[in-house]
């Protein structure tokens, strides 16, 4: 990565200042070829995991196969990418990273188990995984039990704090918030109708909503309704929707269910780009499935988005391509999932030390500057500052942004007035 | 709810409802009409139904692509060849599930639940290897998308008519098949005495394979006009077994007008209730009355009246 970003800086200046910069992780690389002044393992492993003198291992549990697979593969790619992009660099502490993959496939029970396999068995540093609030649930007293650190992607509901969890996704109200102010001031938003599926993600981000446009924005909410997981039809919700007139529809559906939503959608002629709909639930990756000229004007409230125009995602994304090929969209949570390695690495080297205590205490104010979203930090509950984005979708399936926060968000897994 | 909207408001509603309705039963119909074929008929419980609607899916996004890359020209009318193919490729499959798995189980109902059910795991997992673990979105010809506009607030789905026209060419072809045909004539023969049957000299074995053949290729029909409305990926076939089952185990296994009936009277229920409840609080109340209904009739809505 570093070679690419040397490339375009012309400043002779900068180049000289940036060659000083890139001997740094040379520096780091030398005890890769002799051991002996390479931080002692011993030294920076001192509670049994999996650290050599050349090697870490870390795990990756997502679901390959069950019904989230269409999900968390793109979770698994990142992770892959990055642990590939951080071995390119020398590893971490002089380490390569190795790792074991793990199917949670799409069972609950089974995360649990695997995530206990990885900690006990294989004793890794880390676990980059899970993707369903469901599935973190069920890994969360193992990763506390036997002291372990996940490094969890997915936008989620809150409510959630621990010791042993960096939450590289946006909590419920880093991703609605600052959307609804948006559309609000925008487009005069006045109404609102929210429609998600039957599960605690949904009716958690709508409460917080229906909070802040009811007690915040002044408006009104003039429709709530939760349709359960996979259903697949819709029309009468929407015709609720054309009896209400919404200035502003509001959605959390999720998985095959939203396909089928936008296309009922379209074909009740409803057109998206007079009717305002603000999802939260729709990335890159979804759209795939629900086709572009279904959802094309529709509003996403997310963190990132393929099409960002800075100079890191603009090596992200080919080097994601490249080793995953031309054709794959990158969504939101796809970006957080490549977070979780570069994270941990940079935790890694700032404890100077693999051992888990020492990485949760020194998580707070990690910051990486090579994110693809732009600039992120830990905060001190184990959440990302990290910027709302609103993007619109196109024909071709990708967003344009729209609107972003001026500054980074606050994490607050805990919102005071929203419970 | 009612108070703040006019008269022609709630009319134009009215009439949309009743087309949501509709279209719901359409949709229902076709998911059932296959298994009303392989469960009702032949009395096997294939779990692996919905697996079969998304391979007739899956072609159709095939053919869809296939025509974008060499027949531009007529892609407006990709969607009748696609679902010929459906058909046939379901079908296919159907014939030789039925010869590897099926036959060797007519005596044990109960176990074709489990290998169905196995036959499925082992479907989905394939369509995830060969074609990907994400959905694929199918993309329809123009003519399909969007709505006719009938009056300023009334807007009838194209994609919805569409199903229904289907609905009724299947469904009248399926009637005239089991019913009014030799062929249905020797179908139901085997189905109420194979050993007699085969005694009168019917190909049991052949006319088995090619029931339960018709069925999946019925199911990979409905797979294909699915994609104008839902999702096409490796387990969308599980988001229709259970309503699927349901239709034909309320409607009385073994008869078709039940499963129309039935699918009628749950898709009306359903579409009412989502109107005037949410959407989750619907479902629960549909399936209660199901299982109410169920409980004083076992046998489902319409029987044959078989002597015991």
């Amino acid at each position: 990565m570093s070679d690419q970003e040397t490339k375009g800086l012309l400043s002779p200046l900068r180049r000289k200042l940036l060659m000083g910069m890139a001997a740094l992780p040379a520096i780091t690389m030398l005890p890769k070829a002799s051991f002996a002044q390479a931080p002692a393992t011993s030294a920076v492993n001192t509670t049994g995991l999996a650290v050599t003198d050349t090697e870490v291992t870390v795990g990756i549990l997502h679901s390959a196969t069950g019904t989230m697979a269409i999900s968390e593969t793109g979770s698994i790619e990142a992770e892959k990418l990055a642990i590939e992009q951080i071995n390119a660099m020398g590893g971490v502490l002089g380490r390569k990273i190795k790792f074991i993959q793990e199917d949670g496939a799409s069972d609950w029970p089974t995360f649990a188990e695997k995530a206990k396999k990885l900690l006990v068995n294989d004793k890794v540093a880390a676990i980059m995984g899970c993707w369903t609030s469901a599935s973190r649930k069920a890994v969360l007293p193992v990763m506390e039990q036997y002291n372990g650190m996940l490094y969890y992607p997915t936008f989620y509901e809150g409510l959630e704090q621990s010791k042993n969890v960096i939450y590289t996704g946006q909590e419920a109200t880093q991703q609605i918030l600052a959307g609804l102010n948006w559309i609000a001031k925008e487009k005069g938003a006045k109404s609102f109708f929210f429609i998600g599926s039957d599960y605690i993600w949904p009716r958690t981000s709508n409460k917080i909503a229906r909070k802040h446009v009811e007690n915040v924005l002044k408006g009104k909410v003039v429709g709530e309704e939760y349709y359960a997981l996979g259903s697949t039809q819709f029309n009468s919700v929407i015709n609720k929707i054309k009896l209400t007139k919404p200035d502003v529809i509001f959605t959390d559906v999720v998985g095959g269910s939203n396909v089928a939503f936008y296309k009922q959608l379209k074909a009740a002629g409803i057109d998206l780009s007079k009717q305002a709909l603000l999802t939260i639930s729709v990335t890159e990756d979804e759209i795939d499935g629900i086709g572009g000229e279904n959802i094309a004007g529709a509003y996403a409230c997310m963190k990132y988005f393929q099409s960002l125009d800075n100079p890191n995602n603009k090596t992200f994304v080919p080097a994601f391509k490249k080793m995953w090929g031309e054709k794959t969209v990158i969504g939101d949570v796809t970006q957080a999932a490549y977070l979780g390695p570069w994270l941990w690495k940079l935790t890694v080297e700032k404890a100077g030390s693999f051992d888990v205590d020492k990485i949760a205490a020194a998580s707070p104010g990690v910051e990486f500057k090579g994110a693809p979203e732009g600039y992120v930090r830990i905060h001190e509950n184990h959440h990302l500052w990290s910027k709302t984005r609103v993007g619109r979708a196109k024909l071709d399936g990708q967003f344009e942004l729209i609107f972003e926060t001026a500054d980074l968000v606050e994490p607050d897994p805990f919102p005071k007035g929203y419970q | 709810m009612f108070g703040d909207y006019s008269i022609g408001d709630l009319g134009s509603i009215f009439v949309m409802q009743g087309f949501a309705g509709l279209i719901l039963f359409s949709v229902y119909v076709l998911m059932a009409l296959g298994l009303a074929i392989i469960f009702g008929q032949m009395g096997v419980i294939n779990m692996a139904h919905g697996e079969f609607m998304i391979l007739g899916a899956y072609v159709t996004w095939m053919t869809s692509n296939l025509f974008q890359t060499y027949l531009p020209s007529l892609f407006s009318g990709y969607f009748f060849l696609a679902m010929i193919l459906a058909f046939v490729a379901s079908g296919a499959l159907g014939m030789l599930v039925e010869w590897v798995l099926i036959r060797h189980l007519y005596k044990r109902p109960l176990d074709t639940l489990l290998a169905t059910w196995g036959l499925s795991l082992m479907l989905q997992q394939a369509y995830r290897s060969v074609f990907g673990a994400r959905e694929v979105g199918v993309e329809l010809p123009q003519w399909m998308l969007g709505s006719l506009h009938v009056t300023e607030s009334i807007e009838v789905p194209i994609n919805g008519v569409f199903v229904m026209c289907l609905t009724v060419l299947i469904t009248i072809a399926v009637a005239y098949v089991m019913y009014r045909s030799r062929w249905g004539r020797q179908v139901r023969a085997v189905v109420q005495n194979r050993i007699m049957a085969g005694a009168v000299g019917i190909n049991t074995e052949k006319v088995d394979r090619y029931t339960f053949g018709l069925g999946c290729g019925i199911a990979g029909v409905a797979g294909s006009a699915f994609t104008m409305i839902g999702s096409t990926g490796p387990t969308s076939g599980q988001l229709y077994i259970v309503d699927t089952f349901l239709v034909v185990v309320f409607g009385g296994a073994a008869s078709l007008l039940g499963t129309i009936a039935s699918a009628f009277s749950i898709s009306q229920t359903q579409s009412t209730l989502e109107f005037f409840l949410s959407g989750s609080m619907a479902k629960v109340l549909t399936l209660l009355a199901v299982v109410g209904i169920l409980m004083l009739r076992p046998q489902g809505l319409f029987a044959l009246k078989v002597r015991k």
